[in-house]
């Protein structure tokens, strides 16, 4: 469960970011975070994941309480957050198995496990096959499906993904959007910040629509707004 | 600072990689290593030898105090008890007139026959030697000595200790700034290289990061890599100085024997001064990678 109470974010050059944003989300939803570009949608995903503190207010995940985490702390509160990004964050040197296993590896998994969890990810996303090749040698819909496997691996309760059909055809778009419903269908939440009018009028979820560092709309079944 | 033992093989394969990966850059930091390690010991060998020939000389520092030739039996006893009830004093010892010119003559060695000559009519005094329990009180002893009755003269090697401390004091502090300056240098290269390390895997920690990498599991290998760096960097040091400071004393060693000089055995010695540079070498290297993973790893 994600929770956050009265949260202000201001940079350290003045910008202010989320002027005042609070919000409740249940484990097992699906939601879309949706606003035009620099109204603050980038900063509330960060939030989430603390890549950035927030200036005041209180956020709250999975029981881990975000605004007094120590830094030391932070890495344990990432293993409850896979993070998925438009430009996939794949390891150009690494096959796609190694790309999957190194979540694993670099949070000191058991070795003996590592094989397993990650078959059973690239079984999920399709990519078995595709186990040796590089992600140079994929489509990019075929390297996001690495990339949400890897965030995936280490069955993380929450999924936070930012835009991650924007660099993507709608064919291939559509495919990412099953894999997301998928996860979620297990009981993941599913967090996705987007601009796909389309996607977010056809798969009808919750819409939470940010707008000058405030929540505008927070509607159970929404649309997109008016933004084109 | 966890140390994980499953996962320090992937850190030292890690740190062994990125050497590989910037043969330049890692060549370049351990030849700075190497030059100021070279200095290091041999600054170090003279050092410690010159201080060792320097407290030698100091511990034989000895007082001769003569006797004035007037003194009859008592006055010289009264005189030995005198001495004895200083407080600085350690021991005095009684050296006649024919002791001393034997010690003459021997430390001629052939040249001193001559003096045999003098054996019939010995021009010399009796002594008494004095040694001081500390041999900087040397001086002031001496001066105490001076104004007592029945003494004719002292004599002691008051200028050549000072000048030889001076000496030592001297090179010692030219040698520590010197040493100073190539050691920053050195941990300087280190962490430059270290940065060229996180620069290239900028990407591969970001996604560490994202994932839930501890922050010692990223930094391990960064340090590690400067460990590395640091302690090859005392290879050729230790080499040098073990052969040469073998064939230093193979050599010298005919030559000085008997005399005021010797040099330090070379066992223990030499590897004290090797285990000296190894670990100055290894603190260089973590020092420096610790250098470039605070600044460019904000982890």
């Amino acid at each position: 469960m994600i929770e956050m109470k009265d949260v202000y974010k201001t940079y350290s050059n003045g910008v202010l970011a989320i002027n005042g944003i609070s919000i409740k989300i249940n484990q097992g939803e699906f939601v879309y975070i949706v606003g035009p570009s620099g109204a603050g949608k980038s900063t509330f995903i960060k939030l989430m994941y603390r890549e950035e503190k927030p200036t005041k207010g209180s956020i709250v995940i999975n029981g881990i309480q975000l605004e007094n985490l120590k830094e030391k702390e932070v890495p344990y509160l990432r293993r409850n957050i896979g993070v998925v990004f438009q430009d996939f964050k794949l390891l150009p040197k690494l096959t796609v198995y190694e790309n999957v296993a190194f979540a694993l590896e670099v949070i000191g998994e058991n070795p003996k496990n590592i094989k397993k969890k990650v078959l059973n990810v690239l079984d999920l996303v399709q990519l078995k096959h595709k186990a040796r090749s590089f992600p140079d040698e994929l489509s990019g819909g075929e390297q996001q499906r690495v990339s949400i496997a890897r965030s995936i691996v280490n069955n993380p309760p929450v999924i936070i993904a930012d835009e991650p059909t924007g660099n993507l055809d709608p064919e291939t778009s559509w495919e990412i959007m099953r894999l997301l419903e998928e996860i979620n269908n297990r009981g993941t939440t599913v967090l996705m910040a987007t601009h796909n009018k389309v996607i977010v009028n056809t798969i009808r979820k919750r819409v939470i629509t940010i707008e000058d560092g405030k929540i505008v709309r927070d509607e159970a079944r929404g649309e997109y707004g008016l933004y084109e | 600072m966890v140390f994980m033992n499953k996962t320090l093989g992937r850190h030292l394969r890690e740190a062994v990689k990125s050497l590989g990966r910037n043969a330049w850059m890692s060549i370049a930091s351990i030849s700075a290593v190497t030059v100021t390690l070279l200095l290091v010991g041999t600054f170090l060998v003279i050092m410690m030898n010159l201080n060792n020939i320097a407290s030698n000389i100091e511990e034989d520092v000895e007082i001769t105090v003569l006797i004035d030739r007037t003194a009859d039996q008592n006055a010289q006893n009264q005189l030995e008890s005198k001495l004895k009830n200083l407080e600085k004093v350690e021991n005095v010892q009684f050296s006649s007139k024919d002791q001393e010119l034997e010690k003459l003559i021997k430390s001629f060695g052939e040249k001193g026959e001559s003096f045999k000559l003098f054996e019939q009519d010995n021009p010399l005094n009796d002594v008494f030697i004095v040694k001081t329990k500390v041999p900087e009180d040397t001086p002031v002893v001496a001066e105490e000595i001076k104004k007592m009755r029945y003494v004719e003269n002292v004599q002691y090697a008051e200028e050549t200790v000072k000048k030889l401390f001076e000496v030592v004091n001297v090179s010692r502090n030219i040698g520590i700034v010197l040493i100073i300056g190539l050691v920053f240098t050195a941990m300087f290269l280190i962490s430059n290289t270290i940065k060229i390390t996180i620069f290239a895997r900028r990407r591969e920690i970001e996604i560490m990061k994202l994932v839930g990498a501890t922050n010692w599991f990223i930094r391990w290998p960064f340090f590690l890599e400067g460990l590395f760096l640091g302690a090859l960097g005392a290879v050729i040091p230790i080499t040098v100085l073990v052969v040469s400071y073998n064939s230093l004393v193979n050599i010298a060693v005919p030559y000085i024997q008997g005399s005021f000089v010797e040099l330090l055995p070379f066992s223990p010695f030499v590897f004290q001064i090797s285990a000296i540079l190894l670990l100055i070498g290894v603190l260089i290297g973590i020092w420096g990678s610790l250098m470039s993973v605070r600044k460019f790893l904000k982890v």
